[in-house]
């Protein structure tokens, strides 16, 4: 489980990345839920961060959950036509909603 | 028509999201609804990286305008980098040179008003556009 804070910069975003693969591994995690309630915007920039590291956890045997994009920034990812672009990632309204899903998935 | 300057200099990522945050909060004075915000503040996100992607540094302007009683933000992201060899392209959904998804331009022209993108080879790049209180 990550909690994304809300100003997180590229280089932020390499590392988490990183991290969260190789902890797949350490771990043995069947998912990855990615708290993204603090994200005031989510850009072009990470989205494409978010689905490359889906697919990473993807062909690490894990799932990625994404939990709590506010309602403003659903919107403005439909809007930019990035929404599209997280097609096939497991998403749920809260952080609850979203360890239940990871529980039913284990 | 100015009312109100604002000058963010680019020089590394960190200065995206101080732009980004610089224009949601001018946006939160004259009263832009939180949804406009945050699509305010992600298409400077997408110009702003633009300018730190292939020109390295530059600035955003930030302008609080006004024509009547209708209110807005003027945004402008201008670099004095190698400037895009092919605008049309650039401007097509899903094209990119950077390795990006290539949705920063034509997401930004999609929810702003008065788009504009100037560009020379070997000089720079300007994108203007500009939204208003709805």
């Amino acid at each position: 489980m990550a909690s994304i804070q809300s100003a997180l910069t590229d280089a932020d975003w390499m590392k988490l990345s990183a991290d969260l693969s190789s902890q797949i591994g350490e771990l043995r995690a069947r998912a990855v839920v990615l708290d993204l309630t603090l994200m005031d915007v989510m850009d072009s920039f990470a989205t494409r961060v978010l689905r490359t590291l889906a697919q990473t956890v993807t062909l690490r045997g894990a799932q990625t959950i994404l939990v709590g994009i506010q309602p403003d920034v659903a919107i403005a990812m439909v809007q930019l036509g990035l929404a599209q672009r997280l097609d096939g990632i497991l998403t749920a309204l809260n952080l609850e909603h979203g360890l239940d899903m990871a529980e039913a998935l284990v | 028509m100015s009312q109100e300057y604002q000058r963010v200099p680019i020089k590394s990522e960190a200065d995206i999201v101080l732009a980004r945050q610089g224009g949601r909060r001018l946006a939160a004075e004259l009263g832009f609804s939180s949804t406009d915000q945050t699509l305010l503040a992600t298409a400077i996100s997408e110009l702003a990286r633009n300018v730190v992607q292939y020109a390295g540094t530059g600035e955003v302007l930030l302008s609080a305008i006004a024509i009547g009683s209708r209110r807005g933000i003027q945004v402008s992201a201008m670099d004095q980098g190698p400037g895009i060899s092919d605008p049309e392209l650039a401007m097509r959904d899903g094209y990119s040179t950077g390795g990006s998804l290539g949705l920063g331009l034509p997401g930004t022209r999609r929810l702003a008003d008065d788009f504009s993108l100037v560009t020379v080879l070997g000089e720079g790049t300007t994108v203007t556009f500009k939204m208003w209180v709805r």
